[in-house]
């Protein structure tokens, strides 16, 4: 089953025609030639095709596309503006938060969506509960960030920029 | 501009997720190829029916043994696909299907029909087997057995004798990029971006497989995300890649592994026993040291890991034995995994060590201290420069070692047993020969170097640019590096963290070429060659880099959680390139060692013969929560022997002895000594004490 | 992944229709396990019926003080509920543990109650199954079975239910609303789940075409005091091992007026321990009594050849939970 839908990636309408089976990653990816989010573990296991999706951090490995027409997409590359990078963009090259950067879109657009949440108040498995304001420690980074896995072992400079970005 | 912190010149490609991977390069109208595998470890294909699949609509090509290409070469069992209707290994590459889409190549390959006359299978690894065999050299060319003075007599005469087994499991390589490959045959040109460690390399495995020329094959690989030895090699699906696009001319066909079919297809670390044996004076000092080591290898093609290697080189003692021995199974094909032999061989033995101070009383430190070598006790040759003591002292004083409580199980805390451990690393210089570099004098007053390298993440964009400038004393925004292509000059592969020592240097050579023959003032349009020199240095010397590497590890009394919250590594690796991407390759390798401590495991069925844990829910690498605090730092170390930079090798040294250093450390908190890896919360219930 | 069919759900009525008049359709949520399985070849449904996008995306009161909480709430929107924060942290700390925050922000409350196993031979579709495909046998039984149950299993299937939320709601006596073709009805979440036996292909009592709409959850006051405490290999982003949820009410004197406890990552479903619960009634906050408490409720274990570390491993998440809720590790 063939179905048009349109998303709205990186600021742009784009009209696509998905296979019912069409994951938003593949879609992305695969239709529309958008390369940031990527796939890594395809199962939901690695975070590396996280996206902002109606400005939530979502993975796109386990989403069909035909269920999210209309859907807002932001990708490590819409993160960008004219050339200003986006400042958990810059913080992860200050602090080398990443080797291969094969993980790092998919780690950056969680950060992003990871600090709107905490400023929304949102609790993590490590906060106290009973608290209205979340505090970025390092150890509610490490936890909120844990659904993004990184081989090559750059969490320290992940965490540690994320910290520079959240000031 | 050597040894500055410069920021990845990549940095902004991967943050906005623009730089090119293999399967993101834009190619048009892409057809998708999905690999079919063996579901039986052993026995032959006797039927296989692919109607349903050819009528599906979009599919362009079903492959099988019975319509595949002849190889030329089959020499390598490993790449030698659909030559016959032999199944080596369950998992292995039976076929493909070739779709318009990558639903419909799925979707068609599961109706594929196949039927199999299967044969016993054996792919149980146990150290008593009677059928273990004594491979030729271990990788990749060093002797199978060493030994020197008599080992069991010295045992029997020492006063203390710590003789253990240890073993390490088998592990993959799960780079966070699958492998991949896109493949496009045009005009008789074969055209592959693969996410690979070596253009050069892959494309020589692959024009002997497919009997081409070289030159008539291009592979380009400008970003490779991660490898850790898996993409150091080619693998099945590369040829099947090959083949697929050979079935559609003109068109490029993508094929991506699964995160499941890789633990079938790219290779893996073998599971190592390891049996260890010291014997020493009651003052600690070594008269004999022993490891003999018993691994896996598949059935049809060996891969014997060098694991008692480091054994034979750090420490002093007249005495000592290193054996290796082999099991081939019906298992898929082991091959490199960060660190092969010094990895895993730094386990037992750096266990070992810290039994040994127990057993003596000793601080650890003062342990390894004391058996430190003059020479090389493998060769007799004086090491081009041995930092160990240095790591091990600063590392002491960084971490806070003159605190410990020499008792292990002293420390509670909230529930958590508490304690601290200190392990040696180590890896050897590596300087591969055969890369060539060529700088170019551009119109826009720029420096093309150009060197078919590639950049796994280590940072070759940065540190080649960075020598370049240095060498051409030049800023590093006058330096236009070309990497990750074939249509550069040949380069070696990004393996036995050999890299920037050999392209380094033939960099180096180039620029001082160009310097000679152009001096300051070049046209547009000069260039130079240069290549990695020879180095001598070799015979005279052994050449090693070290470090040091220290734990706190946090067992829970009640539920047996293990956590690491410090960990801290000293290392002594010759000149750093760049201190911001040495730093990350050293916690890199660290939080890698700290995840096979902790979590790493493939469990391979017997009764079925593949790794049925296979996906990264259930084979666990680290995650962000694991790792807590983490550093790692350098030692001064000046060595002018091993090459003309004066490089060591930094992508592998900070995985070894992780595992080590941690398990010393849960004894330390818990009095419990876990000599199987990984340290999983099971091991801590599993003693009589609460 | 074969080919199937995708429509939006208008209504409840209607997604109900449609899915029980129809063996080969199932009901999409937030996709995080089911497109798992579509992959796999685990579920092959011919069509799917999306009911993410249902009103059924609301916390509220209900009239007696306890909580209705829609079936299409996102997960992390559950666990951000001040009201379940307040009143009932073990299941706001429940949700949290579970998966990757954007996992919970696709995942459904309704889809996390019917996630299937994570045995590795239920998701590998080239090896034998009973949960998959009934009669061709356990894998796991002489396989890899780490992971898997200690309680309540039979010789055809030793599979874990893998939710961490189920086992708050157990704990909670919570109760899930359930729109069906005949009907609409409430199910304990106490009731939802089998044990194996010799159907280990049937998860839950649901028939087919049932839809869960929503999650009540009684009024407890004691649940203000409880917790979620789970046992797994890595920190974070990892199924249990062993879970434990538990809700703690004292008498003035410190010894225990009630107590909930419900286990996860030892049976085929959450695992309420009663027997645990009668044995602290009126007992002091020590360890002898919370070790009572898990021998009452292990007494019946079996556990497999590599997964008798649980016993001890359950035994500790049960102390360690009550001596945190009780203050007793401070």
């Amino acid at each position: 089953m063939d179905a048009e839908i349109t998303l709205h990636v990186d600021g742009t309408a784009r009209h696509v025609t998905v296979d019912a089976r069409t994951t938003l990653l593949d879609a992305l990816r695969e239709r529309l030639g958008v390369m940031a989010p990527k796939k890594g573990c395809d199962h939901g296991q690695c975070g590396s095709c996280t996206v902002l999706l109606n400005d939530r951090r979502v993975i796109t490995c386990l989403v069909l596309a035909v269920a999210h027409d209309g859907a807002r997409i932001v990708t490590a590359e819409g993160l960008a503006q004219d050339d200003h990078l986006h400042p958990v963009q810059q913080a992860f090259i200050d602090h080398d938060g990443f080797q291969c950067g094969y993980c790092t879109p998919g780690q950056i657009c969680s950060a992003v969506g990871m600090l709107k949440e905490a400023e929304a108040g949102w609790p993590s498995a490590v906060s106290d509960l009973a608290a209205a304001e979340v505090r970025l420690s390092p150890a509610e980074i490490r936890e909120r960030m844990s659904g993004n896995l990184c081989r090559c072992g750059a969490y320290a400079g992940i965490v540690a920029a994320i910290q520079q970005a959240a000031r | 501009m050597i040894g500055s912190p410069l920021p990845r010149l990549d940095g902004t490609a991967k943050v906005t997720g623009t730089a090119r991977y293999a399967f993101e390069h834009r190619v048009a109208d892409p057809a998708y190829a999905y690999p079919l595998q063996a579901t039986v470890a052993r026995g032959h294909i006797t039927a296989i029916n692919t109607s349903a699949a050819q009528a599906v609509d979009g599919v362009l090509a079903v492959i099988t043994h019975e319509n595949a290409p002849h190889l030329a070469s089959t020499e390598d069992a490993e790449l030698a696909v659909l030559q016959s209707t032999e199944i080596a290994f369950r998992g292995q590459v039976i076929g493909a299907v070739v779709a318009d889409t990558s639903e419909t190549a799925r979707h068609a390959a599961g109706l594929v029909e196949v039927s199999y006359d299967p044969s016993p299978h054996d792919a149980v690894f146990t150290p008593d087997r009677d059928d273990l065999y004594t491979p030729d050299t271990v990788n990749p060319s060093f002797p199978t057995d060493t030994s020197q003075g008599d080992v069991e007599s010295a045992l029997k005469q020492s006063p203390v004798v710590v003789d253990h087994v240890y073993t390490t499991p088998m592990t993959h390589n799960n780079p966070l990029e699958p492998h991949t490959t896109v493949a496009c045959w045009h005009d008789d040109q074969l055209t592959l971006y693969d996410s690979t460690q070596g253009v050069h390399s892959t494309r020589q495995s692959l024009a002997k497989a497919l009997g081409l020329a070289p030159e008539r094959i291009r592979v380009i690989a400008p970003h490779v995300g991660g490898g850790f030895g898996s993409k150091g090699q080619a693998h099945a699906h590369l040829v099947l890649a090959a083949m697929a696009a050979q079935a559609m001319p003109g068109r490029a066909v993508k094929l991506a592994l699964t995160r499941q079919q890789m633990f079938s297809l790219v290779g893996y670390r073998t599971p190592t026993v390891q049996h260890v044996r010291l014997g020493a004076g009651p003052d600690g000092r070594l008269t004999a040291i022993s490891m003999d080591v018993v691994e896996q290898t598949s059935r049809i093609k060996e891969f014997a890991e060098q694991t008692a290697i480091p054994a034979r080189h750090m420490y002093a003692a007249p005495n000592r034995r290193t054996t290796h021995r082999l099991a081939a199974l019906d298992v898929p094909v082991p091959s490199w995994m960060r660190a092969p032999g010094e990895c895993p061989g730094m386990f037992g033995p750096e266990v070992a060590m810290d039994e040994l101070a127990n057993a003596c009383g000793m601080d650890p430190v003062d342990l390894r201290v004391l058996n430190e070598p003059d020479v090389d006790p493998e060769s007799g040759k004086p090491f081009s420069s041995r930092n160990l003591v240095a790591c091990l002292r600063e590392g002491a004083a960084r971490f806070g070692w003159a605190d410990r409580e020499h008792a292990p199980r002293t420390r509670r805390e909230h529930g958590w047993w508490v304690g601290t451990g200190v392990a040696a690393s180590t890896y050897p210089v590596h300087v591969k020969p055969g890369s060539s570099a060529t700088v170019r004098f551009q119109p826009d007053g720029r420096y093309r170097i150009e060197i078919g390298a590639t950049d796994i993440g280590t940072g070759t964009w940065t540190a080649l640019t960075q020598i370049a400038a240095d060498a051409l004393s030049v800023r590093v925004d006058a330096i236009d590096l070309r990497i990750g292509d074939t249509d550069l000059p040949p380069a070696t592969v990004a393996g036995g963290s050999s890299g920037i020592n050999s392209w380094g240097s033939a960099v180096v050579d180039a620029a001082r070429a160009f310097r000679d023959k152009f001096g300051t003032g070049p046209n547009p349009g000069d260039e130079a060659q240069g290549t990695t020199p020879g180095n001598s240095a070799g015979e005279r010397f052994a050449m090693r880099a070290f470090g040091a590497q220290f734990a706190e590890v946090r067992v829970h009394a009640a539920t047996g959680e293990i956590r690491v919250p410090r960990l801290l590594g000293v290392f002594a690796v010759g000149r750093i390139i760049n201190p911001r991407t040495a730093r990350s390759q050293f916690l890199g390798g660290m939080t890698m060692g700290m995840s096979m401590a902790l979590h790493e495991q493939s469990v391979l069925d017997e009764r079925f013969g593949h790794v049925v844990n296979h996906d990264l829910a259930e084979y666990h690498i680290a995650a962000n929560a694991d790792v807590a605090g983490i550093e790692a730092h350098w030692v001064d170390e000046t060595d002018p022997h091993v090459n003309p930079l004066g490089t060591k090798g930094i992508g592998e040294i900070g995985i070894v002895g992780t595992a080590a250093a941690i398990a010393n450390a849960a004894h330390h908190a818990t009095g419990i000594r876990v000599r199987d890896l990984p340290l999983t919360a099971d091991k801590f219930l599993a003693d009589a004490r609460r | 992944m074969n080919p199937f069919e995708y429509q939006r759900a208008e209504d409840v009525a209607t997604a109900v229709a449609t899915v029980s008049g129809n063996e080969n359709a199932a009901f999409l949520g937030g996709g995080t396990n089911l497109v798992d399985h579509l992959k796999l070849g685990v579920a092959t449904p011919n069509l799917l019926v999306d009911v993410s996008g249902l009103p059924l995306d609301r916390v509220e009161s209900l009239p007696d003080g306890g909580l209705r909480i829609g079936a299409a709430v996102r997960n992390s929107d559950a666990a951000a509920d001040p009201r379940i924060r307040r009143d009932y942290p073990m299941l706001a700390e429940a949700l949290l543990s579970g998966a990757s925050a954007q996992v919970r922000n696709l995942a459904t409350m309704g889809g996390n109650l019917l996630q299937r196993t994570r045995c590795v031979y239920f998701q590998d579709v080239t090896t034998p199954c009973n949960k998959r495909v009934p009669g061709s046998g356990c894998s796991a039984l002489r396989g890899y079975h780490r992971y898997h149950a200690i309680l309540g299993a039979s010789e055809h299937c030793v599979a874990v239910h893998p939710s961490d939320l189920a086992v708050a709601l157990v704990a909670l006596d919570a109760v899930v609303q359930v729109s069906g073709p005949d009907g609409d009805r409430a199910v304990p979440v106490t009731d939802l789940y089998r044990l194996p036996g010799d159907a280990p292909e049937r998860d839950t009592v649901l028939e087919r075409g049932e839809l869960i709409t929503a999650i009540d959850l009684p009024v407890l006051p004691m649940a203000a005091r409880s917790g979620y405490r789970k046992v797994r290999d890595r920190a974070s982003y990892a199924f249990a091992l062993v879970s434990v949820a538990a809700a703690v009410d004292l008498f003035d004197n410190g010894t225990i007026r009630d107590v909930r406890i419900a286990f996860g990552g030892v049976a085929h479903k959450p695992w309420r321990a009663y027997r645990a619960e009668d044995a602290l009634r009126g007992r002091p906050t020590t360890a002898e009594a919370f070790d009572d408490a898990a021998n009452a409720e292990l007494r019946d274990a079996r556990p497999l050849r590599d997964n008798v570390f649980k016993l001890r491993m359950a035994r500790g998440a049960l102390v360690a939970a009550l001596q945190h809720l009780t203050g007793a590790d401070r």
